[in-house]
């Protein structure tokens, strides 16, 4: 009788362990940060990329939404993305910040030049340290902050594309 | 061409396989257990076609023939030969191609060793690993053909991965396979000898070859695996708790504890049903592992190319293996009377034993844990070495105490005065004030240093029993060895140091009373690389300049930047350069280490397996 | 055999006294092997070389130098990118079972090996 008990408990056990490797193997083993929108309140200063100037987020706009976009030039999904950040400028609910990362300030100033600014401001991060505090993986990276509640409402790590953007539009008209 | 004739002779080879099938259970259910030529005919041409196959796709590699879609993805004309000839295993397809040719080697040769044991037994072990084979044939012919015919054929190959062309790495794959693979003989014949219950000491002595042979290359093969590690892939360590090696390790757990099982089963005929537990064990283990490895369901540096439908054909066949083992171990075994005094050798094993069970435990649950919790509740987790860490090293103390306490106790029963009661007392009186001391400083030091204390006195102990003449001469070895493998992962893990800086051509840096100086980079361009070599001097006090020439090379095939270390290596310590590119503005991270006693992990990882070795030789 | 074993005590006690003063340096170094770097395949933030790991112990130096604790560094990341980026699981409800299990195994065996494999005296 106990070795019955022994037996079955010893098959159960198996079939546990097999199905959940076979329901692991549709799983995907990249991270997909979705799940974690940083609720706690977002701030952050930073060097303009132009004049130098300390920034900080809380001062220098007074939209209800922030979109804060991180690029670089040596990064060419970035060119992709570049025009349709150029098309959200046109949203009056939005101020849009560059956050330039780990780049030559020069090769930053030209890729604005040859490809136009959507940023109402440009800030450097030189050594990485500003994205990781935003919770950044690289470059591209998009966030949408509700300076209202101060909470980040939107992430999407990837170059945008036409639907990102209408994504966008939406949660902003909302 | 070759593709056609590769692709055939695995077609042969699966078809002998399931003709030895056939042969080898036919004469078990007529109860003849008559075993006839034709048995070892079908085994040995099963193993020539294999040979034949294996040796079409090595011409393909040697010949750069790109029409093969595995040689096109993993070969270059420009590659060495070497690299040529280990790019045939460097890939999903070609290594269960090699997976299957020792397959088939090991059953002709226990085919052809094997012949003074009963028929009954031989033949269901042919069985059990026949069927081991045509699953393997199976699955390498319908989801891993390493025969694909590719056209138009391109005139040049994809290239080997950079970080793969290394000499240890090369060499590492078919010793970790060979290790693998004797556990399946193991297992089959464990199954075997359940059914035809000739579980005894004559068996114990027969099987424990294979499984020392097993054991043996799977100590060289993740020894191998960790120096790749060590000098290629990470910045100083040489054991990262990856999910791929940890895979690795859980074997080794298992035979380790078998091979001592095996000896209580040999000398005292007890320990039957833990022995065959064992046996099973050790071979799921080996193949989850390869599932875990080959399925992409983990997230390691060490993964191959993805493909869930391996993963699931993998799954399926290694369900169906280990239901079968458990339905056979319930219906045959029979319950045993256990009589083990307490204080025996025979209980010093099973302790043994039961710390492995223990150390294969923590890394089994570490390693599938997250991929469970993952499936069940959707939570993330990662689990890496501080785990590890804080379960495995507090049990390794006791551990090595009963480890010292292995070669003085007698089988059956022994006196307990017959111990040492001062040494015990002064270990004791020793722990007691190294915890007095340290209390009052880090907690963390305790450990480390009761740690240190006790692998000493079992490395005294080990030497100390080299003068004794009735203990083995491979427990003598191995023991030996593996506490001098303990005593130098603690003092190297304890006593390393490191310094991580940014630095310039012409900087000079000062770092424990050392200098490090980086004098010069240089351009230089290879034949399918172009690299920068940095110069670096470390100035010593007392000691002589040391010279390190670290590399960052760019591949040209396919392009991947790599770091290569620079490591000065003498008798007590390591000193190991590495450097890359921080910025374009002539910025390198620059890292220093000095690692004590590194080579004696490696001399003694040898030396454990050298061990094993006499115990197969001696008797 | 006994001089010897004492030798080897003082050694091992002053050998480690110089190491229980930890550096900055060491600390990050610590930490950073601690954390997962998440854009790699399986490695720590310490031994990769990606623009993520190099900008996290950038972050990780920064933190230190301004006086946080390694406790509060790891909470700080875990923040803001979840626990799969710490390589010590914190224990709760959804761990409780990758910790303890390994140690109810452990005694479980001994129980199993004292009632049933050994005899009396």
């Amino acid at each position: 009788m106990k070795r019955k008990i022994i037996f079955i408990l010893c098959i159960f056990l198996t079939i546990f362990v097999f199905l959940s490797f076979f329901m692991g193997l549709d799983k995907d083993n990249v991270y997909k940060p979705i799940k974690i929108i940083d609720n706690k309140i977002l701030n952050f200063k930073g060097d303009d990329l132009y004049s130098n100037k300390i920034l900080d987020l809380n001062n220098i706009v007074d939209t209800k939404f922030i979109l804060i976009n991180i690029w670089a030039s040596w990064c060419s999904p970035c060119r992709s993305e570049h025009k349709y950040i150029l098309q959200l400028k046109k949203n009056q609910q939005l101020s849009i910040i560059g956050l330039n990362y780990k780049d030559k300030v020069q090769n930053a100033k030209n890729f604005i030049l040859e490809l136009g600014n959507p940023y109402d401001f440009i800030i450097k991060d030189k050594s990485g340290t500003i994205s990781i505090e935003l919770g950044a993986y690289g470059v591209p990276e998009t966030f949408i902050v509700n300076t209202e509640t101060k909470k980040v409402i939107y992430k999407y790590i990837g170059p945008i594309d036409k639907e990102i953007k209408s994504e966008i539009e939406k949660i902003i008209r909302s | 061409m070759l593709n056609q004739l590769g692709y055939y002779s695995l077609i042969f080879g699966l078809l002998f396989s399931v003709l030895a099938i056939l042969q080898s259970i036919r004469p078990v259910v007529n109860k003849s257990n008559l075993i006839s030529k034709n048995i070892y005919f079908s085994i040995f041409l099963q193993f020539l076609f294999v040979i034949l196959s294996f040796t079409f796709l090595t011409s393909s590699f040697v010949t750069s023939d790109f029409s093969n879609l595995t040689v096109f993805n993993n070969s270059h004309t420009e590659k060495p030969l070497f690299y040529k000839i280990s790019g045939v295993w460097g890939n999903h397809e070609g290594s269960l191609l090699l997976w299957l040719l020792v397959l088939t080697l090991f059953i002709l040769i226990f085919v052809i060793t094997s012949k003074k044991f009963d028929n009954k037994y031989r033949l269901l072990t042919i069985f059990f690993q026949e069927i081991i084979i045509f699953g393997f044939f199976l699955f390498i012919i319908l989801t891993s053909n390493p025969f694909t015919y590719l056209y138009p054929v391109p005139s040049q190959g994809l290239g080997l991965n950079p970080i793969l062309q290394d000499p240890a790495l090369a060499i590492h794959p078919p010793i970790l396979y060979i290790g693998y693979v004797g556990t399946s003989l193991v297992f089959s014949s464990a199954l075997a000898s359940t059914i035809n219950k000739n579980i005894n000491s004559g068996w114990a002595k027969h099987i424990k070859k294979w499984v020392l042979t097993s054991w043996i290359f799977l100590t060289i093969g993740i020894m191998l695996g960790s120096i790749w590690a060590y000098y290629e892939l990470g910045w100083g360590g040489f054991w990262f708790w990856d999910p791929v090696e940890n895979v690795s390790l859980m074997p080794w757990f298992c035979l380790t504890a078998l091979i001592h099982t095996l000896l209580v089963l040999e000398k005292r005929n007890q320990l039957k049903n833990w022995s065959i537990i064992l046996a099973i064990s050790t071979f799921s283990l080996s193949m989850s592992g390869t599932f875990l490895v080959r399925s992409g369901i983990l997230n390691s540096i060490h993964t191959f190319a993805n493909d869930p439908a391996r993963g699931l054909f993998i799954l399926v066949f290694l369900f169906l293996l280990v239901v079968s083992a458990i339905l056979i171990f319930f219906l045959y075994s029979k319950d045993e009377n256990k009589n083990i005094n307490w204080f025996s050798k025979d209980a010093l094993i099973i302790i043994n034993n039961w710390f492995m069970m223990y150390f294969l435990s923590v890394v089994f649950i570490g390693t599938v844990y997250p991929i469970f919790l993952e499936v069940l509740a959707n939570e993330k987790i990662s689990v890496g070495p501080p785990f590890y860490q804080k379960l495995i090293i507090p049990f390794l103390i006791p551990f090595l105490l009963t480890m010292i306490l292995s070669t003085r106790l007698r089988w059956v029963k022994d006196n307990i005065y017959k111990i040492n009661i001062k040494q015990i007392s002064i270990f004791t009186l020793m722990s007691l004030l190294t915890i007095y001391f340290l209390n009052i400083s880090d907690k963390n030091y305790l450990f480390a240093s009761i740690l240190i204390s006790s692998s000493f006195f079992l490395f005294f102990n080990s030497l100390n029993d080299f003068l004794k003449k009735n203990i083995k001469l491979s427990q003598k070895i191995s023991h030996l060895a593996f506490s001098c493998l303990i005593l130098s992962i603690l003092l190297n893990g304890i006593f390393s140091s490191e310094i991580n800086t940014n630095m310039k051509e012409g900087d000079q840096i000062n770092f424990e009373k050392k200098i490090i100086k980086f004098k010069t980079i240089n351009f230089e361009k290879e034949n399918n690389y172009k690299l920068l070599r940095g110069n670096f001097e470390l100035v010593r006090p007392g000691k002589n300049i040391l010279s390190f020439y670290p590399e960052i090379r760019v591949y040209d095939q396919p392009k991947i930047s790599t770091s290569e270390a620079d490591i000065k290596t003498d008798l007590f310590s390591d000193n190991f350069i590495v450097f890359s590119l921080l910025n374009d503005e002539g910025v390198f991270n620059v890292r220093y280490q000095n690692k004590p006693f590194m080579i004696w992990i490696w001399i003694s990882s040898i030396v454990l397996a050298i061990g094993g070795f006499f115990a197969i030789v001696r008797k | 055999m006994k001089k010897l074993i004492k030798l080897i005590l003082m050694i091992s006690l002053t050998f480690l006294n110089p190491v229980l003063a930890k550096s900055n340096d060491e600390i990050a170094n610590k930490i950073s092997k601690n954390i997962r770097c998440l854009v790699c395949q399986g490695q720590s933030v310490y031994d990769s070389q990606s623009d993520f790991a190099i900008s996290v112990r950038a972050v990780i130096e920064k933190k230190i130098n301004d006086g946080s604790s390694e406790e509060e560094i790891y909470e700080y990341l875990k923040s803001k990118y979840g626990e799969w980026i710490s390589y010590e699981p914190k224990l709760n409800k959804f761990t409780y079972l990758l910790w303890l299990l390994p140690l109810i195994l452990f005694i479980f065996g001994g129980l199993l090996i004292f009632k049933k494999v050994f005899i009396r005296i």
